[in-house]
């Protein structure tokens, strides 16, 4: 069974008298452990895409299934709980809450998990010594780097285990030393079995990943595996 | 388990926010703090008053009428009763001795503002009786010191005088009162018992009074005094039989020919009891609608704080959502920040509240009233309860529809 199962998937965005049609049928299966990238131009649709494969939005039409349950019809809470189980974002402007420090941030998918307390922290801690932020638990969004930020959203993606990573345009934010080492930190968790999927529109970034979706107008141009996968040798922080 | 940790999570996102905007925040309590405030006021007030009331009311004996020509707790025109014959010590006599459903029959007379000094002190605002032996089983007085104005201190006019317990105390705080001389208007009287403690009720102290043998009030005070005849029942299940044996009597008495009004009234305990439940009815019901109606501003204002504050944090609630938080998680978030605020006001209020009552209380007590402003704990708890209950129905809407967004729009907001 795929992990991801998506037919014929369209999305309509209706605005007065105007009807865009961000997708216009797309079909994909992606699998366990693939380290997945999701190309195209700036609004070609991919952030589109990427909003239902993780469950923020619903389909116009089509069916997506995921680990084998259609989620093209679920309600509201049931998304909810997908969400917080099975998926894992990280988003450009990395979305952090600025009023919480990075271990609160990080528990945050763990509390509307209902884990108890002393193990959510003990959880978050942990997520975010792997991460290579051992050293920066209380430390505000503010207080803390652009590379770190997204760092701390990486361990809070991940902090629930869930099935997929989504990243839409992950290195958008960054300069490119730093972006490099968010790319690193990927190619570990790929390597340790996670499933990624990145959203970008940088050749440099899509180079990285193992298989590559084209995506022109809402549709897939091109779906390409990358034999010879770029590997960052830089060094990280990551153990 | 997962409702526990979301509404952890919910309380600690509610007091951030409310510390995050103080200002804002203590603003909108404004309303909600003075409904608190007027409720816990009123509140407090109106129980005090019920306690004092019942207890110096029913001194009065429930089986006893006070025949006079004013009726109690009446706001009609004034004058027409003014203007009515006076009730004379003979016609007392005779209806004394043509009753006979009465244990008891006493003529009083009285004034009220009278003065009363002892040496250099001097008392004002003394309520002065003139009374008789029976007078003391009728009014249902004990005597705490010395005795009760006797049948010869009465045939034989003796300037004889019983205290009320403020009286006596205000000018013999360490001596017994017994024996002393006391002037009343400037004629000076022996005093010759004191009167247990009875309190006060609505600023009108019963133990600053004074009382003289009724012959005495005739000579010294006045020469032809406005009598009240009180009457006491056999027993307080035959009051009515009293009361038509007292009224035909006294029409009798009075030549009042058939199918005309009656020109005097008999009066009972129960008046003023009715009078009060009436009273405490409307400053209840004055209560509640202040109360409400600054609890509704108050919720308006908390509404309106929600809504900026939803709005405010339109991306916040998009990343929550993105990360699980399910409807029901984000409507909390927002229905404790509301109660939360409100309730902060509900403490406000009451510990503003608090402090008066207690002050009022003092004050009442010092000038020798019961009057029991004590704040009670249920009033405390409901206060509290409403206030948050408040926050909650303001906040609803706005914390709805926070809860409703879809999570791609409220993540793309900034
Ligand atoms: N909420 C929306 N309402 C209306 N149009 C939208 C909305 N979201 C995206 N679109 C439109 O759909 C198309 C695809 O957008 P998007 O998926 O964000 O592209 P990309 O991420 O590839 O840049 C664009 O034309 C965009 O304007
Ligand atoms: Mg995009």
């Amino acid at each position: 069974m795929s992990l991801i199962r998506i037919q014929n998937l369209a999305r309509r965005y209706v605005m007065g008298t105007e009807t865009v049609h961000a997708l216009r049928g797309v079909s994909v299966q992606i699998e366990r452990g693939e380290y997945l990238a999701i190309m195209g131009p700036s609004g070609s649709g991919k952030s589109t895409l990427m909003n239902l494969l993780g469950c923020l939005d619903t389909p116009s039409e089509g069916s997506y299934e995921l680990n084998g349950k259609d989620v093209a019809r679920m309600s509201d809470n049931e998304l909810a709980d997908i969400r917080n189980r099975e998926i894992g974002f990280v988003f450009q402007s990395f979305n952090l809450l600025a009023r919480a420090d990075a271990l609160h941030n990080v528990e945050l998918p763990l509390i509307y998990a209902g884990v108890p307390p002393k193990e959510r922290r003990e959880r978050a801690r942990q997520t975010l010594v792997n991460v290579g932020l051992g050293d920066r638990m209380h430390h505000r969004p503010n207080e803390l780097s652009g590379g770190q930020r997204q760092r701390v959203a990486i361990a809070r993606a991940l902090v629930n285990s869930p099935s997929i990573i989504l990243a839409d345009e992950p290195t958008g934010n960054l300069d490119s030393k730093t972006g490099v080492e968010i790319l690193s930190l990927f190619e570990e968790l790929s390597r340790r079995g996670n499933t990624i999927i990145v959203v970008t529109h940088e050749e440099e970034v899509a180079l990285h990943a193992r298989r590559v979706i084209r995506i022109r107008d809402g549709l897939i141009a091109a779906d390409e595996t990358n034999p010879h996968p770029r590997a960052v040798v830089a060094s990280v922080s990551a153990p | 388990m997962t409702l526990q940790s979301e509404l952890g999570e919910s309380a600690r996102i509610a007091v951030a926010a409310i510390r995050a905007n103080k200002l804002r925040s203590g603003l909108t309590t404004l309303g909600v703090v003075i409904g608190i405030l007027a409720a816990t006021l009123l509140g407090t007030m109106i129980n005090g008053m019920g306690e004092a009331f019942t207890r110096s009311v029913s001194s009065l004996g429930s089986d006893v009428l006070f025949i006079g020509r004013f009726p109690w707790m009446s706001f009609e025109d004034y004058r027409i009763y003014r203007n009515r014959r006076d009730i004379t010590f003979a016609q007392y006599r005779e209806l004394e001795s043509r009753m006979t459903t009465a244990a008891a029959i006493a003529p009083q007379c009285e004034i009220h503002q009278s003065s009363v000094t002892y040496e250099r002190r001097r008392a004002k605002g003394v309520w002065l009786l003139g009374n008789t032996p029976e007078s003391l089983i009728i009014r249902g007085l004990t005597v705490a010191q010395g005795r009760w104005i006797s049948a010869s201190d009465v045939s034989s006019g003796r300037p004889v005088c019983v205290l009320g317990s403020y009286l006596a105390e205000s000018f013999f705080p360490n001596d017994n009162p017994v024996g002393k001389k006391v002037r009343i208007n400037d004629t000076p009287y022996e005093v010759v018992g004191v009167l247990d403690k009875m309190g006060s009720t609505l600023g009108w102290n019963q133990d600053n009074q004074a009382v003289i043998p009724i012959s005495r009030f005739q000579d010294d005070i006045q020469r032809r005094p406005d009598y009240v005849i009180t009457v006491k029942a056999l027993s307080p299940e035959t009051v009515s039989e009293t009361l038509e044996e007292a009224r035909s009597l006294f029409r009798s008495i009075r030549k009042i020919e058939p199918g005309r009004p009656d020109d005097f009234a008999i009066n009972q305990q129960e008046a003023i009891t009715k009078f009060f439940d009436g009273f405490k009815a409307v400053l209840g019901s004055f209560g509640f609608f202040v109360t409400g109606l600054s609890l509704f501003v108050g919720g308006i204002g908390i509404m309106n704080i929600l809504f900026v504050s939803v709005t405010e944090r339109t991306k916040e609630i998009g990343i929550r959502k993105a990360l699980g938080a399910k409807r029901r998680s984000i409507l909390m978030q927002f229905l404790m920040e509301a109660a939360g605020i409100t309730f902060l006001a509900g403490l406000i209020g009451v510990g503003i509240a608090w402090p008066i009552s207690w002050k009022i209380g003092e004050i009442a007590r010092a000038n020798g009233s019961v009057f029991e402003a004590r704040m009670s704990w249920w009033i405390v708890a409901l206060a509290l309860f409403v206030s948050a209950a408040t926050g909650m129905v303001a906040g609803f809407i706005p914390a709805w529809r926070a809860s409703r967004m879809n999570p791609v729009d409220a993540l793309r907001s900034e």
